[in-house]
């Protein structure tokens, strides 16, 4: 009785301090422990729930293609988009590479995916041809691009536009060419600049140009345009297109409802489930409930230092988590009334009841971890994600059921609660 | 020890039985007749969500399906309404390139006043990337139950791991006939459903054999009938009672979530009646029909009548 005192007070800090770290956070210095509230240092929410675009890519490659080539060129296509995305201003996108020929881009809170889908797909080949179609320079003949503002031709208006910078080869093929199709009759006398098929610019040339360098213009250039222009044209070029194989995109105000009302979902469950515990299990029940405080509070922590991506479905797996955490309590409050039955007191009924119920607990527990593992490992995105939360889930349930619960249970003991109707018995 | 059998499980095991097959020819017979719906994430396709602010009629339907023979050449493949307040529409479609998905939204903009803003939701699924789906959440259930039943067989015995597993075909044969019967989407949430439905159904399963090994041995003269009736009995309460428990909130998240969510939470309310169900009324079943098909051991001694029923 002498011990009880304390360590039930002791245990009831501790929940305490759990449950207000989860809260509030401890911020002190390098060390940090986030607020399950602060989505800046802690739980990033899920482009489900604050709106956002998921866009996959796939390398349309031809066969002959050897796999440490496809690495390498799977490795620019990350730096590219990188670039890409820089510049249409999305520095929050996360790249990353799934399997041997595909890229996720994950890009929150944008408000024109299919803008992002294009720009980003695009495969960037940069191509100058004559009138009749004939290319004589790629972008791979291009040493730089930049984006400018001012004049390109005397006493005309200023305007952006992009200069380019040739190789030293290719720019004595855009002399000669340049020397060619201004020999040609009026009309047919043009270069065109064609970036993925589409004509960005041309010109009629009137002589020779012997430069190494060139101009991109076009009278309605913006700023924007030029400066994406010139940098998707500096990433280089790719040797295969990419195509869109999947999207995946939600607007800020279907995402916004999601939360709330997942998480509305969650308190009111936990009440009921409290509820529930202590009307059918009395003071265990109770005990159980304080543990389940604990244990929300330890989940909290976890995913908050972890910096888990919260998703809905990562919150359906924390949700079911908790009503699966009450499992391994009720196995173990069920022996207990079982023992207390047959006739043993009160203290020796916890005792062995602990006992007794723990291997039907790990056993079960392991089977369930045994399927939110194969899920994280073989699942995808989304999936992942309500594998992970589902993992964590059952492991901090047991040490909560195993060890809080029990600690809570001996404490009533201890304090003399032996009446057998207030343990539901 | 309570031993008391309130009703003799074991005994009636042919009506339970009954239940569940009457249950899974109805899936088949569904399954036959029109298949399953089978969401853009397995099959390749667009869908597009657009909030339209209005009550939506016949004729706004109409309008856009119009829109969309215009624009891709093709009806969609279906136009539903969705969200809390009805106002929100869900065109599937066909695989539709982002050019055309663009011209789509305009058209159905300049039709209904939209904005970009009104433009709930866009997803987009290449064939190709819904075949890698299908073949992950193939090797992903194959994957899971030969673990679990590697781990029963180390834990239990063999034939108590086979009866388990065959409990969960049970489950995922019930919750697929679910699917068909309802036409629910199967996309990527019904893998997680069925894992999750398949690690639960297995606790419960596990609860009630550990009492079954622990009783063999308490019980040993008694025939295996008798061990398996009073096990299930014993474990009744708190498989009802967590059941309730993670029913309420898998329930509440069906009720309160939205659509996306609730694709994913139908299936597992389900999942947790029909795995309670399997795991107090059959698996000891099957436990018993497997020990006692050799005919030999105490089974046999003590209910011969019943060991003959078995085998009829």
């Amino acid at each position: 009785m002498g011990k009880t005192l304390p360590k039930f007070v002791v245990t009831l800090i501790v929940i305490a301090i759990l449950a207000y770290i989860a809260l509030a956070g401890i911020y002190a210095g390098n060390f940090m422990i986030p607020s399950v509230f602060d989505t800046e240092n802690g739980i990033r929410k899920g482009l489900d729930l604050v709106g956002g675009s998921v866009i996959t890519y796939e390398a349309q490659i031809e066969e002959s293609m050897s796999p440490d080539e496809l690495s390498t060129s799977m490795d620019s296509v990350v730096s590219m988009m990188r670039q890409r995305l820089n510049s249409l201003g999305l520095y929050e996108a996360d790249i990353t590479k799934v399997g041997d020929r595909r890229v996720r881009i994950e890009i929150p809170s944008i408000d024109d995916p299919e803008e992002a889908v294009q720009k980003l797909g695009s495969t960037a080949q940069l191509v100058f041809c004559d009138y009749q179609g004939n290319v004589f320079l790629t972008g791979s003949d291009v040493v730089s691009a930049k984006s400018q503002y001012g004049q390109t031709q005397q006493n005309g208006t200023s305007q952006y536009y992009v200069s380019l910078t040739f190789t030293q080869d290719a720019a004595k093929i855009f002399a000669e060419e340049t020397d060619r199709i201004s020999k040609l009759p009026q009309g047919q006398n043009i270069i065109a600049i064609l970036m993925d098929g589409e004509v960005v610019s041309s010109a009629s040339v009137s002589y020779r140009i012997d430069s190494e360098s060139c101009v991109i213009e076009s009278p309605t250039f913006t700023a924007e345009e030029t400066t994406w222009l010139a940098d998707i044209i500096t990433a280089g070029q790719l040797p295969f297109a990419l195509k869109d194989v999947e999207l995946r995109s939600v607007g800020p105000q279907l995402g916004e409802r999601a939360l709330e009302t997942s998480l509305w979902a969650g308190l009111i469950g936990l009440i009921l489930v409290a509820v529930i515990m202590i009307v059918f299990y009395r003071i265990q029940g109770l005990m159980s409930v304080i543990a389940l405080v604990a244990y929300v509070a330890i989940v909290g922590i976890i995913i908050s230092v972890f910096r888990f991506n919260l998703s809905l479905p990562s919150i359906a797996g924390i949700i079911l988590s908790i009503g699966m955490a009450v499992d391994a309590n009720v196995i173990i409050f069920e022996r207990v009334k079982e023992e207390i039955r047959f006739g043993k007191s009160v203290k020796a009924s916890v005792e062995s009841g602990f006992k007794r119920a723990f291997k039907a607990i790990l056993d079960a527990n392991i089977t369930t971890l045994i399927a939110a593992f194969v899920l994280w490992q073989f699942g995808t995105g989304s999936i992942q994600g309500f594998a992970i939360t589902l993992f964590v889930g059952v492991i901090v349930s047991l040490i909560t059921a195993l060890i809080i619960t029990r600690i809570l249970l001996k404490c009533m003991v201890g304090f003399g609660v032996t009446n057998h109707k207030l343990y539901g018995a | 020890m309570d031993t008391k059998v309130r009703i003799d499980i074991v005994g009636k095991r042919k009506i339970f039985l009954a239940i569940s097959i009457i249950i899974i020819i109805a899936g088949v017979i569904g399954f036959c007749v029109r298949g399953f719906n089978l969401d853009i994430d397995f099959t390749g396709g667009t869908t597009q969500q657009y909030n339209l602010h209005k009550e939506i009629t016949d004729q706004d339907i109409a309008k856009i399906n119009d829109i969309m023979v215009d624009v891709t050449g093709e009806a969609a493949s279906s136009i539903q309404i969705t969200g809390s307040e009805r106002q929100e529409i869900l065109i599937k479609s066909k695989e539709l390139s982002s050019e055309t998905r663009d011209a789509a939204f305009d058209a159905i903009a300049a039709e209904f006043g939209l904005t970009i803003a009104d433009r709930y939701s866009v997803d987009n699924v290449s064939p190709s990337v819904g075949s890698d789906m299908s073949r992950a959440a193939l090797i992903s259930i194959v994957v899971a139950v030969a673990l679990m039943l590697v781990y029963i067989t180390i834990r239990f015995s063999f034939k108590s791991g086979l009866s388990a597993i065959i409990c969960l075909v049970h489950d995922v044969l019930v919750v697929l006939t679910f699917y068909v019967l309802f036409a629910i989407p199967i996309n990527t949430s019904f893998i997680a459903a069925i894992l999750t439905i398949v690690g639960y159904s297995i606790n419960a399963t596990i609860v009630l054999f550990d009492r079954v090994r622990e009783n063999k041995k308490a019980m040993s003269r008694d025939d295996f009938a008798n061990v398996v009736n009073v096990s299930i009995w014993q474990t009744m309460n708190r498989s009802i009672l967590t059941s309730l428990t993670t029913f309420v909130m898998v329930l509440l998240i069906c009720i309160m979530g939205v659509d996306s969510i609730r694709n994913f939470a139908l299936p597992i309310v389900i999942g947790i009646i029909c795995g309670t169900y399997s795991s107090v009324f059959l698996s000891g079943n099957f436990w018993y029909m497997l020990e006692n098909k050799k005919g030999t051991g105490k089974s046999s001694k003590a209910a011969p009548a019943k060991a003959k029923r078995a085998k009829a």
